[in-house]
């Protein structure tokens, strides 16, 4: 049985820029409805990272979409710095699981496109994406189509163009799931490299436990579903700058990795037995 | 297989047919050339034939009306496509009330519609462009309503997270999407659109590639008809490869993988 381990959350006085208050997310109606998420609250503050890490299907990407504002919560608010989620989050960029590039854009048009669709010049815009574009090591690739580049590559493409916008709340969902293991470590380094620049607040949805440690000042565990709650927040107080890899070896990360581990458990094999009995979320 | 291997196999292949065309027609193999010849005539009276035709500048007329012909109903029958296919995709309630007449008029052979169109718009080019019009519109028009309809909705939500208005979504997403589906049924509208315009022809006209072959048909001059569906194939060829080198360009993004329709 785990024991909620709030005392360990940290307590801060600044106010949070994004805010989930009680949301619950039901999908459908009657017999049939399925609620996802029940009654979640959580505090980010600006320039946080937290890592939000649950069994499968336990509606994680649910409460990212509800930030960014893709989706409605049933009941209880999203707040985004004091304001309530109404329609398209402006002040978030949101890096997706699946590949989201325009396929039919050049690498450099997919991350200019971002800067021009808010009014930015276009020749402006291509300068400042090619900028970036070198920043995240693809200066030598900025005329090829997304089908032209490696999975590796074309997420650094779409992180170009989450952040060239500049946005205060970066929003990831596994980002680097699909990733082979080595290219999910030079895309976590590269993005604690960038994040360090400019400290954003970040939510970033995983279901590996040591991608979540290495990564985050916070690690917000979930059960599973339906009807996932916040079930434990565990505060990450190990030394920044980080390298994935090498904070691995610390004895503290697997302090930190036993701990969330306890809470976790449980919830996987409920998890995994829903599925076994063909109850997997929809 | 190498690539001189292949052709010279191609080259020996199309050499034996026209070899054995020409034995069967010229030697008393299987019964009366004279008879054999009137209805399979022989493959050097069709190139004398041919030979002719270019020579006295004859086809060029004919050939520039079909090729005007097939442009235009390309371009109608494509632009009436997008337009509508858009329209539909973005209003679902139009395209629910429209769907059953919608099927209804793609079911209908257009054959059948040829002397209605030659009544209403005359033996001009114009029944034709009417003719292959009506082939090219429903490819378009299905291509690009699925297009838009299938834009990923993944690709959709980052758009949006971009910052994407309606009007943007527009022009950055639904309108490629449905572009790439339209270039991909590229060959199969134009060589439709060339479709109309011979059948339309054939059926009743003054001039064009399917006007010859008719006339020679009229005469029993088999050679005639056979020269015109040489030409006619050379020509359909010529498109076809242009619309190959257009496509090329177009959908230089696509990954090379065969799933075009």
């Amino acid at each position: 049985m785990f024991v909620p381990s709030q005392a360990s959350a940290p307590s801060r006085t600044e106010p949070a820029i994004v805010r989930l208050d009680q949301v619950s997310v039901r999908f459908g109606v009657g017999p049939g409805a399925y609620e996802a998420v029940r009654h979640a609250s959580l505090d980010v503050a600006a320039g946080e990272f937290v890592a939000i890490v649950g069994p499968t299907g336990c509606g994680k990407s649910t409460l990212l979409n509800v930030v960014a504002g893709l989706l409605a919560p049933s009941a209880g608010q999203a707040l985004v710095n004091g304001r309530k989620v109404e329609g398209v989050t402006r002040e978030a960029g949101y890096l997706f699981q699946q590949d989201a590039l325009m396929p039919w854009k050049t690498a450099l048009a997919n991350v200019a496109v971002a800067l021009e669709v808010g009014g930015v010049a276009p020749l402006e815009a291509r300068e400042r994406a090619r900028g970036l574009l070198a920043r995240v090591g693809l200066a030598r690739f900025t005329e090829r189509y997304p089908h032209q580049l490696s999975g590796g590559q074309r997420k650094r493409v779409a992180l170009a163009q989450m952040l060239i916008r500049n946005p205060s709340i970066l929003l990831m969902d596994e980002p680097f799931g699909p990733l082979d293991a080595q290219t999910r470590g030079m895309m976590g380094d590269l993005l604690l490299s960038l994040w360090s620049a400019d400290r954003k607040a970040v939510l970033f949805v995983t279901h590996d436990l040591e991608e979540a440690i290495s990564l985050a000042d916070r690690v917000v565990v979930m059960s599973a579903a339906p009807s996932s709650r916040i079930m434990a927040d565990h505060c990450i107080d190990l030394p920044r700058p980080r390298s994935i890899n090498e904070i691995r070896l610390e004895p503290a990360f697997h302090d930190y990795r036993r701990a969330i581990w306890n809470d976790l458990r449980d919830e996987v094999m409920k998890a995994y037995g829903a599925q076994d009995e063909g109850e997997s979320a929809p | 297989m190498n690539r001189t291997r292949l052709l010279l196999l191609q080259i020996g292949l199309g050499f034996g047919m026209l070899l054995f065309w020409h034995i069967v027609t010229t030697y008393p193999l299987l019964g009366d050339v004279k008879t054999i010849q009137f209805f399979f005539s022989n493959p050097v009276d069709v190139a004398a034939r041919i030979w002719k035709l270019f020579h006295t500048g004859v086809i060029w007329r004919h050939l520039g009306i079909t090729l005007a012909e097939t442009l235009l109903a390309f371009v109608i029958g494509s632009g009436a496509g997008i337009v509508i296919g858009f329209w539909f995709a973005r209003q679902p309630r139009v395209a629910a009330v429209c769907d059953p007449y919608v099927k209804m008029a793609n079911a209908l052979p257009r054959v059948v519609l040829a002397p209605i169109f030659m009544l209403w718009f005359g033996l001009g080019i114009w029944s034709k462009v009417a003719l292959g019009f009506t082939l090219v519109f429903f490819i378009v028009f299905f291509n690009v309503y699925q297009g838009v309809k299938e834009v990923s909705p993944v690709v959709l939500a980052n758009a949006r997270m971009l910052g994407m208005n309606e009007r943007q979504l527009l022009r950055h997403v639904y309108w490629p999407s449905a572009l790439s589906w339209m270039f991909s049924s590229l060959h199969t509208s134009v060589g439709f659109a060339l479709v109309g315009a011979v059948v339309g022809e054939y059926l009743g006209s003054a001039a064009g590639l399917g006007y010859l072959i008719h006339e020679a048909e009229g005469t029993f001059d088999v050679t005639g008809v056979y020269a015109g569906m040489v030409v006619l194939s050379l020509f359909v060829i010529l498109i076809d490869y242009g619309v190959t080198l257009v496509e090329g360009r177009l959908l230089a993004w696509r990954p090379p993988a065969p799933e075009t329709t």
